[in-house]
């Protein structure tokens, strides 16, 4: 039997009291398509960095081989066979893609041998990718690639990828996963984080599950249920969520035709863009990060007042051109994609951070009544269960889950009208990401009208009662629920849907 | 080796010790050029710090030093909050001086009869506008023009510094100055009621103290003054809050553009009782310092001035008794903010000492 190609053993990584992996053991065979499985804040970024070089262990041994080895830097990791694709990318928009690749090598070889390399592999995986296209006019997918070949060129022997399908369609992930196996045909070893469980049952042959920096089982998801997973994963059933019947009433929010001018190089402008929702209805909005949802989210809190009047509508009114305070004064809420900074002041106690959006503990001249604040957020904090030393403590204290739950909260506190939501479990834990759901769905049966947008189809799925996609800053038509299928929302994802064919062409 | 190693969350301890540890460093460094001077180190040092905090006029003088440091510091220390970059407050604080000295300069003209319990409220009203009109050019500059206000505010400095020496040198000199650039003394009704009988600190030093607390209050107790902290630390949960940046930028210019004005006028009618081209000693760029040292805070602010006015006599008396070069003051006070700017690191770093 040879070596393992990668064997880790009793490595131990700690961030001041913090032990964010904890005598953790990881063995990798050679072609094998390895998952490391886990929540978000399990250890698993920290595993990856300390085998990329990027982190140093306080304890613990490394195998390459068979041998033993100590990766100072990423370089010397490269030097090794190691090549990672992370999941935020590096690359200069106004390069092309062969520049940009070249610009990562280390000299010696000339742009037209990066181009004719970058086209073999290209070839070789059956993956389509232009050298000479700058990457600004690229889809997330297509820029996906460029990390793939440039990992690809260095002839790996251990791949890694981080969360690598968090930006594609589910038809471009069946793509990229038919390069995967090919790659681990030859014999590349690939490490996969993720913490997307069907996926790992799909394309993976070892599993790796951590929890709380340790490693709490190591498995086959080819033999393994969802279900089992998941109870690896998180240590205790799934919650499941009661969703009744909708019942809808007065159009709450209206949308006409909004269109916006780009307002940088690199966002996205809306074209004609329209939508309802009604009172005690959620509405999902699916669609690959980029599309046009920042632009929209933006104009509908009031952060961007571009807008005519009469685009944006609350019950008739039209609130176009007003700002985010005068909106919720009309009952219209809105939960940002960006916790830290937006949607709280990091250095900012959990009462200071009420006033951001909550004004019943402002009295005459515009005193702060710090006793009702207090007790306010005190309140906010039991209801929702955030685990928070209490209305005195400072939001970045807090974790993401946490945070997450005291803005959801906050929000959801001030009995909306409407709410807006972006993301609303996004990078929370599964208990947290549960909890959430099930008050989304309450505000719903209490009346709201609720407008969601998630990359995450799963949650969608398990919320919305109808469902739009935006691509490329247009909006597909709306379809209820029970009726959509994975692979109509991921065509559509694609800009594929009912008359829009024409204008779609080239999007990823 | 030392390293530093990222704090899981940034040290309060830190937050109070930095300003000390960077005092102390700075008392170090003085030590050592004290004796590379080749003075003695421990008469240096009390001369340089124990003497200005010795006796009843040495205290009433510090306090004098401090009032227009104080002054100016709470008012940048809520417009650095805000993220509201004035760094004119000298040409605020010269404006302000202009407006009240021309107002000393009328009663003195026209020999209107004037007590200075009458006068001070007109005088604090007249700074306060000179500072607002000279502020209230950046501020329109940045959100007309999106005019860079760090810059405007800094060059409006030397428009203001010729703009008083015209004058001095023009149409406000003394006929009967011998020439020299300076208007005539102002009329005894027109200067700031004394504090102490006999010493030259006045009741501006209450003011200032009033507007440290005024402004602490303002700060953190009221929706407005929380409004502004937030545009400084997270640009994007103010718009997402709604809270206006255009109104941050307009009321923190107005507010320390009008304290710095104040701050001049009391200069020019309390202890110098006429106007100069040299109204000034740096007051505004140091109080750049102070509100730093302070931590942006009104309270602390007033600690720092404090120090910075030791520095300052002390300075002034190491050239006296010492015969020191007048730099010395500068050498300190630049010594001090690149301690604190140094150990502020640590309130996000721990150092690590050994190998990994």
């Amino acid at each position: 039997m040879t070596a393992p190609r990668l064997r880790l053993a009793h490595v131990t990584k700690r961030f001041g009291a913090v032990v964010a992996n904890d005598d953790v053991a990881l063995t990798v065979q050679p072609g094998e398509i390895h998952a490391v499985l886990g929540e978000n804040g399990a250890g698993k970024s920290t595993l990856v960095k300390i085998v990329y070089g990027a982190l140093r262990p306080d304890e613990g041994e490394i195998e390459w081989d068979g041998r033993p080895v100590v990766v100072r830097n990423p370089h010397e990791a490269r030097a090794l066979g190691i090549a990672m694709v992370f999941q935020h990318f590096s690359l200069f928009d106004s390069l092309s893609v062969a520049e940009n690749v070249w610009l990562g090598m280390d000299g010696r070889v000339s742009l037209d041998e990066v181009t004719r390399g970058i086209q073999a592999k290209a070839a070789e995986y059956g993956l389509d990718l232009d050298p000479s296209k700058p990457v600004h006019v690229l889809s997330v997918g297509e820029r996906q690639r460029v990390e793939i070949v440039r990992a690809l060129l260095a002839n790996p022997r251990l791949l890694i990828l981080d969360e690598p399908t968090s930006v594609l369609t589910p038809q471009a992930v069946e793509k990229l996963f038919v390069t995967l196996r090919k790659l681990a045909a030859t014999g590349c070893s690939i490490l996969y984080i993720s913490h997307k469980l069907d996926e790992i049952r799909a394309l993976c042959t070892a599993c790796t599950v951590l929890r709380g920096g340790r490693v709490v089982g190591t498995c086959d998801p080819t033999r393994e249920t969802t279900g089992s997973l998941s109870r690896m994963m998180i240590g205790a059933e799934p919650p499941v969520l009661v969703h009744r019947p909708p019942r809808p009433g007065r159009v709450a929010l209206t949308v006409n035709e909004l269109t916006l001018a780009r307002w940088d190089r690199y966002s996205v402008p809306i074209d004609r863009l329209s939508l309802e929702v009604r009172e005690g209805e959620i509405v999902g909005i699916a669609g690959i990060s980029g599309n046009g949802q920042q632009e929209l989210l933006a104009t509908l809190s009031g952060e961007d007042p571009r807008a005519q009047a009469g685009m944006v509508r609350l019950f008739g009114t039209p609130i176009g051109r007003k700002g985010p305070a005068a909106r919720r004064k009309l009952g219209l809420h809105f939960v940002p994609e960006e916790r830290l900074g937006r949607g709280a002041v990091p250095a900012f106690s959990l009462a200071n951070n009420m006033l951001l959006t909550r004004r019943e503990a402002i009295r005459t001249a515009g005193w702060i009544d710090r006793r009702f604040l207090g007790e306010q957020t005190r309140g906010i904090i039991g209801r929702f269960s955030v685990k928070a030393s209490g209305p005195g403590a400072v939001a970045k204290s807090l974790s993401g889950g946490n945070l997450q739950k005291y803005i959801v909260g906050r929000e959801i506190d001030a009995v909306p009208k409407v709410l807006v939501v972006a993301q609303p479990t996004w990078g929370v834990d599964v208990g947290a990401s549960a909890q959430i759901r099930a008050e989304l769905i309450a505000l719903r049966d209490a009346g709201c009208a609720v407008l969601v947008v998630s990359e995450e189809l799963e949650e969608l799925f398990e919320i919305s009662d109808r469902l739009h996609v935006i691509a490329r800053g247009r909006l597909s038509p709306s379809i209820d629920t029970p009726k959509a299928t994975v692979e109509l929302i991921g065509e559509w994802m694609s800009g594929l849907w009912p008359g829009n064919e024409g204008v779609a062409e080239g999007a990823a | 080796m030392i390293r530093l190693e990222a704090r899981p969350a940034p040290s309060r301890l830190w937050g109070v010790l930095s300003p000390v540890v960077a005092i102390a460093l700075t008392v170090v460094v003085a030590a050592a050029l004290f004796a590379l001077l080749g003075k003695d180190p421990v008469r240096g040092l009390e001369i340089f710090l124990v003497k200005p905090w010795s006796g009843a006029r040495a205290l009433t003088e510090l306090g004098l030093k401090a009032t227009p440091l104080i002054l100016c510091a709470v008012g940048l220390g809520l417009a650095f909050r805000a993220n509201v970059w004035n760094i004119g407050a000298e040409g605020q604080f010269l404006l302000g001086g202009i407006l009240g000295g021309g107002l000393a300069l009328v009663v003195t003209a026209n020999q209107i009869p004037m007590s200075r319990w009458a006068f001070f409220p007109m005088l604090v009203l007249a700074g306060a506008v000179g500072g607002m009109i000279w502020a209230g050019i950046a501020a329109f500059l940045r959100d007309r023009f999106n005019a860079n206000e760090i810059l405007v505010s800094l060059m409006l400095v030397y428009v203001a510094d010729l703009f008083l020496s015209w004058l001095v040198f023009g149409p406000w000199k003394d006929p009967k100055g011998f020439n020299f650039p300076q208007t005539m003394n102002f009329a005894d009704g027109t200067g700031v009621p004394r504090l102490v009988a006999g010493m030259r600190l006045h009741w501006g030093f209450v003011l200032a103290l009033l507007a440290a607390v005024g402004m602490w209050i303002f700060v953190y107790r009221t929706y407005r003054g929380m409004q502004l902290l937030v545009g400084g630390p997270a640009p994007a949960a103010a718009r997402y809050a709604g809270f206006s940046s255009r109104q941050a930028l307009w009321s923190t210019f107005l507010v320390s553009g009008g304290l710095a004005g104040v701050a001049g006028a009391l200069e020019v009618a309390g202890p110098m009782g006429q106007l100069t081209p040299h109204v000034s000693q740096g007051y505004g760029f140091a109080a750049i310092i102070v509100a730093f040292v302070g931590r942006l805070d009104p309270l602390g602010a007033v600690l720092a001035a404090l120090v910075l006015a030791t520095f300052s006599i002390g300075g002034e008396l190491a050239q006296s008794r010492l015969g020191l070069p007048s730099a010395i003051t500068g050498v300190f006070q630049g010594v001090l903010l690149l301690s604190l700017l140094g150990c502020d690191t640590l309130i996000q770093y721990r150092p690590r000492w050994g190998r990994r």
